[in-house]
């Protein structure tokens, strides 16, 4: 690996090779700092900055993070890196990418195209020159749109993800949460259950209330329980309606081999839900969630920033077409994102990423009691993200999930985001509520009672 | 919104909840805002010493710090919190240990002042037999310091108490982690775990000093923790 030097401030900083002037040029954030690879002054992170700038893009097609031999979600990215879609930028530098994506000549179809040219760490390189503002700039000029019972990222769109968590998985509390995400327009993007008892019969029992209550009511909507992917193809052999496979990823083998999945098996299941055939507008039967830190906790980083680790998970995702992928940002724990600057900056940089690379992009505007954020983060975090152009985002009722013990959004932030920003439903949805008698004039969603007459029944569907 | 009353009955997740336009109820609002002050304030309160050892007397115990400095420190460093700080080492005495019993404020020390002191009293009378280390509380300490202290006692097991991750709805609650042979270096895996003890619907200290005294007994007889030990006690602990 070559050494990289950046003479700046009257001082020579020496990188290590690519790995180590990845990790300087990283905005602060704890989790490099565990890992022992942040810069070690403000000073060295920007020189760090000053050096990334000057390098060729075609540099990472030639210098891998994690060797070839040892990795196959390098593998991955390698092999499947399109040459003629990388042609455009080939000659640039990683400062001159940033300039070029920030260009107003540079537009949706652009961007769209150059995708599959792009590797995950040359994203990650570029985010590290960008501002939140140019994170924020760039996203929004991406589009990517998914589609299975409707279809998600359109422009002027906003879904949302209901997470109707209970502790004992109890069908009558997961059902409440149900109708009161369904009465406050959430539930678009899926109706994803975290089971808290993760075997396969309880979940075929989660997945066939969930399919009851969709066709029951005729709701335009994707039902996912989000358990182990084996689980699932055992599901699916057992004759289960799953309309979504989920399953948790990260940017190398050994820390997915820590999911228990590599590439082989996430196939297997991406090929098992296409055969269902159970979507009406599109085939993205995938759901993936990533975060940073997640390699780093399996200790399996191999020396790389958390944040580059983080962008290989999307090339793993965008191995089979998602229809939607989340970066769960807040999650993990203050050991990795300490507070809500750090938390809102990965949060910009993951959904700036994974647009980038071509993926339908949520997240989970979330934290923990232990970090040091907390609701006015999430407006803010959430805020910036609609003006992003977010796919999704995921909301549970008060923003209290009681099972998995962490802070998300709320259905009202959904609602209000979606009113700051003039942003409606994905529109089959729409016109289900619309059906429903659920909107007002103006289109809002109305104050209704659980007993309102054409939702009545709604709760039995447990 | 009666509507809604029944429904409560099923879920303590804050379902039908007021609006004003599209936001919450203040009402609402601030009773989110209270249970997030109470679990940040159980993360930051320092533990108790004084109080706790009223609490435990005529028991007494050793205080030792691990080699993170601060909360905030403690926070960010977790590989710092599971060793000891530099000398305290010294301080343990090797003994003929069946069982060390360690206090370990964790993220919530308000969950080690409200339950570790009756906790400890129930598994004491349960496990009479057995030779038992000096109490040893511990500061800024993750799960993984029992195993320094342990193996510093040259304790056959190791039993850590220690306060949990605090949640919107309990934010006391106090979790055991129990290691065979412990030493530096070993895997979450290889011990065995009771968590959620608290007053709030959560394991109480009878129920939970039965399960302690249990899977100690199993450990020391089998001479093993962790997923081995677990599988086989399914059956007669259910849930």
């Amino acid at each position: 690996m070559t050494t990289r030097t950046s003479l700046a401030g009257g001082e020579r900083h020496r990188f290590e090779d690519l790995r180590a002037l990845l990790a300087a040029a990283s905005p602060r954030r704890s989790g490099d700092e565990l890992a022992g690879i942040a810069a070690e002054s403000d000073a060295r992170r920007v020189a760090a900055r000053m050096a990334l700038a000057e390098l060729p893009l075609a540099a990472f097609l030639s210098e891998a993070l994690i060797p070839y031999e040892r990795d196959e979600v390098t593998r991955l990215i390698l092999d499947g890196h399109d040459e003629a879609a990388f042609a455009p930028v080939r000659h640039l530098t990683v400062g001159g990418l940033r300039d070029w994506l920030l260009a107003h000549e540079t537009e949706a179809a652009t961007l769209a195209a150059l995708a599959p040219g792009l590797t995950p760490e040359m994203v990650a390189a570029v985010s590290k020159l960008m501002r939140n503002q140019d994170l924020i700039a760039v996203a929004r000029k991406c589009r990517v749109v998914s589609a299975f019972r409707n279809t998600l990222g359109l422009e002027g769109r906003l879904a949302s993800r209901l997470q109707p968590n209970h502790p004992t998985d109890d069908p009558r509390g997961i059902a409440a949460a149900m109708l009161d995400g369904l009465l406050l327009g959430s539930g678009d993007a899926v109706i994803g259950i975290n089971p808290a008892t993760d075997n396969i019969p309880n979940c075929i029992a989660l997945t066939e209330m969930l399919e009851r209550l969709r066709l029951r009511h005729e709701i335009p909507i994707q039902g996912c329980v989000l358990t182990h992917v084996t689980n699932a193809i055992a599901m699916m052999e057992r004759g289960a309606p799953v309309d979504l496979v989920f399953q948790s990823v990260a940017g190398t083998e050994k820390a997915n081999a820590g999911f228990g999945v590599n590439l082989a098996l996430l196939r297997e299941a991406h090929e098992a839900a296409l055969a269902l055939k159970r979507g009406t507008v599109g085939d993205n039967v995938m759901y993936f969630e990533t975060g940073q830190g997640a390699a780093l906790s399996a200790e399996a980083h191999h020396g790389v920033d958390q944040q580059t680790v983080e962008a290989r998970a999307y090339a793993v995702a965008r191995a089979f077409r998602p229809l939607l992928v989340n970066t769960v940002v807040g999650f993990i724990g203050p050991e990795y994102l300490y507070d809500g600057k750090q938390i809102i900056r990965a949060g910009l940089e993951d959904h700036f990423c994974g647009k980038l690379l071509g993926l339908p992009m949520g997240v989970d505007v979330c934290h923990t009691n232990h970090a040091e954020a907390d609701q006015d983060d999430m407006d803010t975090l959430m805020t910036l993200l609609g003006t992003a152009g977010v796919n999704f985002l995921i909301a549970v009722p008060g923003a209290d999930d009681i099972m998995l013990n962490y802070q998300s959004l709320s259905f009202h932030d959904i609602l209000a985001l979606r009113s700051l920003l003039g942003l409606r439903p994905a529109p089959e949805f729409e016109g289900w509520l619309e059906r429903m008698e659920m909107l007002d004039a103006r289109g809002r969603m109305r104050a209704l009672d659980p007993g309102a007459a054409r939702l009545s029944g709604l709760i039995e569907a447990g | 919104m009666a509507g809604w009353e029944r429904l409560r009955m099923a879920t303590r997740a804050r379902i039908g909840l007021g609006r004003a336009g599209d936001a919450p109820a203040l009402r609402d609002v601030l009773a989110f805002q209270m249970a997030h002050a109470e679990a940040r304030d159980a993360v930051h309160a320092p533990l108790d010493l004084d109080r706790l050892a009223a609490d435990l007397a005529p028991l007494s115990f050793l205080a030792l710090r691990s080699a993170a400095p601060d909360r905030a420190t403690y926070l960010r460093r977790p590989d710092l919190g599971r060793r000891l700080a530099p000398g305290e080492a010294a301080k343990l005495q090797a003994g003929e240990h069946d069982i060390a019993f360690i206090l370990a404020d964790g993220l919530s020390a308000t969950a080690v002042q409200h339950h570790a002191p009756a906790l400890l009293r129930a598994a004491l009378e349960r496990l009479r037999p057995h030779r038992v280390a000096p109490l040893v509380v511990a500061l800024q300490a993750r799960v993984a310091l029992g195993d320094e202290i342990g193996a510093a006692l040259r304790a056959r097991l190791c039993v850590v108490l220690i306060g949990e991750r605090p949640g919107l709805s309990v934010a006391d609650s106090l979790g055991v982690y129990m290691t065979f042979a412990p030493r530096p270096g070993r895997a979450d895996s290889e011990r065995n775990c009771i968590s959620n003890i608290h007053g709030r619907g959560g394991l109480d200290h009878a129920a939970a000093a039965d399960k302690l005294a249990w899977l100690a007994r199993e450990a020391l007889a089998r001479g093993l923790s962790g997923v081995g030990l677990k599988e086989e006690m399914n059956p007669l602990l259910p849930g």
